[in-house]
């Protein structure tokens, strides 16, 4: 059972470390919440959909990515921070313990996901705020919608803690930052449908989005919350699914060659 | 069959990088219960062969075997059978000094109970047992470097590596650490695998050492033998001028050479002699008798003597620019 007790180790360190930033904490509710009022409301109030999403207000439509959006930023940073750990030499620590790779790579995504899903749970009180409140109509939260939500959330934290591991591992040194979020985060989320309705798009832009996994993720908590979806709801599923799997895979791989 | 098990046996154990060899078909036996200790200058080698043999790098070529297991197969096994104390902080700022041992109690599998008890007992024998509540990111540099230490003793592995386990700390730290290290290795039976530049430590601690310098070993014994291997007693003696040739016709006199700017002298039973070489050399500045130190053993076989700062980049620095920066 040691590769339990390791595994809950980290998952320890990663929730108490999280729980004590308190800076992230906040900045994981003020970011999204910046994102929902101002974007939701001030280009909301210029944007009227038409076709499957005629009738629905921006500012609910949004809704969903913006929940992407914080897994998404959290998620990926949450990976690359093990370039941290290994400059101040915490990696090292539990490098040389008896454990597999393979279970700090499974305490690494444990942590990670729960870190993203205390976020959301977050972003989902300030959601049934604002539903309360009348400003956001044609959203639905219900125990169940929320909860299958969360199961959405969760696979598709995994892949992108994943992803932000596998870079963190072969990075070096704490420079890279900056193009991660130019080069993989800023895309993803842009490119996901999370503000904008993914039907009509122009043909040199589709092809980004059908690649994108996010997209499915998206897609597939606005069909949850909102009822309307451009994609039936276990293809999404299964897409993410996929998307995760790959991740863990991959991710494995690196982690087990990881340098110091 | 043989008698005495090897507990580490390193095979031409070679690590190179892009424009230098750090080790050299590195070949050393050591034996179970050992405390022993790679001396060496900045950069001889030291800490890279330790991360080849806790398995963190991996060797260029050649391997080694520890407690039976090759580093380079059987990586999972060989941690299972030993602990290490790294030269840079690897314990978590945000975390307390308790939660930090625990955590590593988790991490090796300790069972509850025990991993409480070697909580309490560590963290009395580093004199942290008040501040163990408190986040490591208010720890002093040498407190940090304490809680590393209580870390790597608590699961009391077969064979223990500490990579220069005192830097930076006070005499009397460094005192109680080194009784502690003693301890280990006679109670527990436990190999103890030291690197430091500090001489009185090695000489002090180690039942064998090896002095590495760029890559290789130099000489290999005990402390005493190595000092013994000299040729007896060192006069050192300071003078306008001297007559050389007059000391070399001594017949009892080993070797003479120069050191700093003064001349050295090494002898058998230095007090009898000594009135006649003062006889033979005339006027002098001044003179000292003494036993031969670790320190001129290190001179004799490198031509240098190891200096007595701070490793660069090292820990203690790291902790100095941090807490500069705050």
């Amino acid at each position: 059972m040691s590769e339990l007790k390791g595994i809950y180790a980290l998952w320890y360190r990663e929730t108490k470390v999280f729980l004590r930033e308190r800076s992230r904490v906040v900045s994981s509710i003020i970011n999204p919440l910046l994102w929902l009022l101002i974007i939701g409301g001030g280009l909301g109030s210029a944007v009227s959909f038409s076709g499957i999403f005629s009738g629905i207000n921006y500012l609910p439509f949004i809704y969903p990515g913006i929940l992407i959006q914080t897994a998404l930023f959290s998620s990926v940073f949450f990976g690359v921070y093990i370039v941290w750990d290994k400059k101040i030499d915490f990696m090292k620590e539990v490098l040389v313990a008896p454990m597999r790779r393979t279970s700090i790579f499974v305490g690494k995504i444990l942590g990670g996901s729960t870190d993203t899903l205390l976020q959301v749970l977050i972003l989902f009180v300030i959601g049934f705020i604002f539903m309360i409140g009348g400003i956001m109509p044609g959203l639905h939260l219900t125990p169940f919608s929320v909860l299958v939500s969360l199961v959405f959330l969760l696979v598709v934290t995994v892949g992108l803690v994943s992803i932000g591991l596998i870079l963190g591992s072969q990075m070096e040194s704490p420079e890279g930052f900056q193009l991660i979020i130019s080069f993989l985060i800023f895309p993803l989320f842009f490119l996901s449908g999370a503000l904008f309705p993914i039907t009509n798009l122009p043909v040199w832009l589709a092809p980004f989005i059908f690649v994108n996994p996010v997209t499915y993720a998206v897609d597939g908590i606005r069909g949850v919350l909102l009822g309307i979806s451009q994609f039936p709801l276990l293809f999404d599923f299964a897409l993410v699914c996929l998307f995760a799997f790959i991740m863990i895979l991959i991710g494995t791989y690196a982690f087990k060659k990881m340098k110091l | 069959m043989v008698h005495f098990m090897n507990i580490i046996e390193t095979k031409n154990l070679t690590k190179k990088f892009e424009k230098m060899t750090a080790v050299n078909d590195l070949n050393l036996q050591i034996k179970e219960g050992e405390i022993f200790g790679l001396l060496g200058p900045n950069g001889a080698g030291k800490t890279t062969t330790l991360l080849m043999l806790v398995t963190l790098k991996p060797p260029t070529s050649g391997t080694a075997m520890i407690n039976g297991f090759d580093i380079v197969k059987q990586p999972d096994k060989v941690r299972k059978s030993i602990g290490i104390v790294f030269q840079d902080p690897s314990s978590d700022e945000i975390l307390t000094g308790y939660e930090n041992l625990k955590l590593h109690g988790w991490l090796y599998d300790m069972p509850d109970e025990l991993r409480e008890d070697r909580i309490k007992e560590v963290l009395q024998l580093v004199d942290l047992t008040d501040r163990k509540d408190d986040r490591v990111k208010k720890y002093s540099g040498g407190m940090r470097r304490r809680l590393e230490l209580a870390r790597g003793l608590m699961h009391h592995p077969k064979v223990l590596f500490l990579d220069e386990p005192t830097l930076g700390l006070d005499p009397q730290s460094r005192e109680h650490i080194w009784k502690y290290i003693e301890n280990l290795a006679k109670e527990k039976n436990m190999t103890i695998i030291i690197t430091t530049h500090y001489m009185d430590e090695a000489d002090k601690l180690c039942d064998r050492l090896a002095i590495i310098d760029r890559g290789k070993i130099v000489v290999l014994g005990s402390p005493e033998q190595l000092k013994k291997d000299l040729g007896g007693d060192i006069i050192r003696l300071k003078a306008q001028s001297l007559d050389l040739d007059a000391l070399k016709k001594l017949p009892y006199v080993k070797e003479i050479s120069s050191c700093d700017g003064e001349v050295c002298l090494t002898l058998e039973n230095a007090s009898i002699h000594l009135q006649e070489i003062l006889n033979v050399v005339g006027k002098i500045d001044s003179v000292e008798i003494r036993s031969p130190t670790l320190d001129d053993v290190f001179l004799h076989y490198t031509g240098r003597a190891i200096r007595e700062d701070t490793p660069e980049g090292s820990w203690a620095e790291k902790a100095m620019n941090a807490s500069a920066k705050k």
